[in-house]
């Protein structure tokens, strides 16, 4: 880690107003959209008694790290790959290894701060309960948080251009919508599609967060899953990774 | 010991070696060349001295420390211009030499670097806005940031216009004033004739030459050129004859021979003895573009 190269990494962050728009604003400016639409502010006996706009706010929390993680970072990465950025960082006593944990910092915090965001206009807007199991959910956030950065330094590795990291990031990024709950909420899926989701990296975030914004402890065994994804993907880039 | 050692290196890619037992020694406070055409091995040579690529075999050591073992304590020491690297778009200028500085211990003050470089009233441009000429200048700007004891430049004036490139020459016989060695990637005589104190020429992964500039023209086979334009035609045969001809070439009723000072004075006896007069007689020493044209060439043939 260094210091120079992350205070520069965030402000070269600030300066891409795609990046912020989709990873910081646009789950927030969905949960509104979909707040706004009166039904979804009544009480469903589906989902066991909650609203939709309370189901969603998870969805939303886990829409900004499966943009900046899957889609914003490995162009990023692939991109200082491709135009010699990394090489000519390998020339000074700096190792280009702190671009890539200043890069994780910079999309790993933008993803933190729109899930707060997420959380607390769901909270002003909505009436949307805070997560009764604190301490859960934000331990459930941050393995999230670290399975999508995984999961993007994987794409990274395995992409030589910028376009192939785009195409991979889009190829994954619906899998990963759904898995997390978009198109329908984990709790409305068939029993048995919600055990399988609840094997992948993002519906097991999406399991533990509702358990925990519900006041349950997360389950060991979706923190389980996010762990076991980490670590695997993790290995999986390290093994991969090409710095040229 | 000398600064930079390099020896028998090789390295090859998918099989073909591109690099094929090249050993060189760059002395402290020299400016060392390495010329050679398109695809001859000279950045992949640089690279494993800047300890960007692992040898295949060989030895190199950068003020005594291996390049690829000691990276970071040779880093220190070594400062890089990289041909085709680029910096993040949307960092200034101003950024990316404060960026630079800091990665460095003791690092050169950046201010008058750029104003040497003529950068000062790019300071808050953006890498990507920048012409190519002003890339290159913050590239040597960043390769001499750290206060290095070595300088690598591979491509040095490569998009520069004659003006920056005079000026960067000057630059660079500057930092060498100041004790710092140079090793210099060129494939452009003038540069390499009017920096180097001595040049490297590699061809086909080997050096086919080690010696001065000056060394360079003198070993190679037209060392002297003379040109002139006879009142009436001279024998082949007569030609043929003179001493030490490297070359003799038929253009416009102008006759251009080359070959050593004996070819010249052969030349005007024969003018003398035939009762020619040669009309705007010249006599040049060939510039080190021939020599490398003829070094090379030995090593094809």
């Amino acid at each position: 880690m260094n210091a120079a190269v992350l205070k520069t990494e965030v402000r070269l962050f600030r300066r891409e107003p795609g990046a912020l728009f989709w990873i910081l604003l646009f789950p927030t400016l969905l949960l509104v959209i979909l707040g706004s639409i009166p039904s979804f502010r009544g009480h469903e006996a589906d989902l066991g008694g909650l609203r939709t706009i309370d189901v969603y706010v998870p969805v939303a929390v886990l829409l900004g790290l499966i943009v900046g993680g899957l889609q914003a970072m490995p162009q990023t990465l692939t991109g200082y790959r491709e135009r010699g950025i990394l090489r000519r960082m390998s020339t000074t006593p700096v190792r280009p290894s702190a671009l890539l944990s200043a890069q994780m910092l910079v999309y790993g915090g933008a993803a933190l701060a729109s899930a707060l965001l997420a959380l607390v206009v769901g909270r002003l807007a909505f009436d949307v309960r805070l997560p009764e199991q604190l301490f859960g959910y934000l331990l459930a956030l941050v393995l999230a948080v670290l399975v999508a950065l995984a999961l993007g330094a994987v794409i990274s590795a395995l992409s030589r251009t910028t376009k192939i990291a785009g195409a991979i990031g889009s190829a994954v990024f619906f899998p990963a919508m759904f898995c997390a709950g978009l198109w329908a909420p984990v709790q409305t899926m068939p029993d048995v599609l919600a055990r399988i989701v609840g094997y992948t990296p993002f519906g097991a975030a999406a399991e533990a967060l509702n358990r925990a914004a519900a006041g349950d402890w997360p389950g060991w065994t979706h923190l389980g899953v996010l762990v076991a994804w980490t670590v695997l993907l993790t290995a999986a880039a390290s093994r991969w990774f090409r710095w040229e | 010991m000398s600064f930079i050692e390099v020896s028998d290196l090789r390295k090859s890619y998918g099989g073909r070696p591109v690099v094929d037992g090249v050993s060189f020694a760059v002395e402290e406070g020299e400016i060392f060349g390495i010329l050679g055409p398109n695809g001859a091995g000279k950045t992949t040579t640089v690279e494993c001295v800047e300890g960007l690529r692992v040898p295949d075999a060989g030895r190199v050591r950068v003020t005594g420390l291996d390049p690829v073992a000691d990276h970071a304590r040779v880093a220190r020491v070594l400062g890089a211009q990289l041909q085709e690297s680029e910096l993040q778009a949307k960092l200034t200028v101003r950024e990316a030499l404060q960026l630079y500085a800091a990665f460095h211990e003791r690092p050169a003050d950046w201010r008058p670097l750029a104003e040497r470089l003529g950068l000062t009233d790019r300071l808050d441009a953006r890498f990507g806005k920048l012409s190519g000429g002003q890339k290159q200048r913050l590239f040597i700007a960043l390769a001499l940031i750290g206060n290095p004891r070595i300088v690598v430049l591979d491509e040095l004036t490569t998009g520069l216009d004659p003006r920056a490139r005079r000026d960067t020459w000057e630059l660079i016989e500057e930092v060498r004033a100041g004790g710092v060695t140079v090793l210099l990637v060129t494939h452009f005589m003038e540069e390499a004739q009017r920096l180097c104190d001595r040049i490297a020429v590699i061809d086909k992964g080997r050096i086919a030459a080690l010696d001065t500039p000056a060394g360079l023209i003198q070993r190679s086979a037209g060392a002297t050129v003379i040109s002139f334009t006879p009142s009436a035609p001279l024998d082949e045969h007569d030609l043929n004859a003179l001493p030490a001809l490297a070359s003799a070439e038929h253009k416009d009723g102008r006759l251009t021979l080359s070959g050593t000072d004996a070819t010249v004075n052969a030349v005007i006896t024969l003018l003398a003895r035939r009762h020619v007069t040669a009309h705007q007689l010249r006599v040049v020493d060939a510039t080190l573009d021939d020599a490398f044209l003829d070094l090379t060439q030995e090593a094809t043939a």
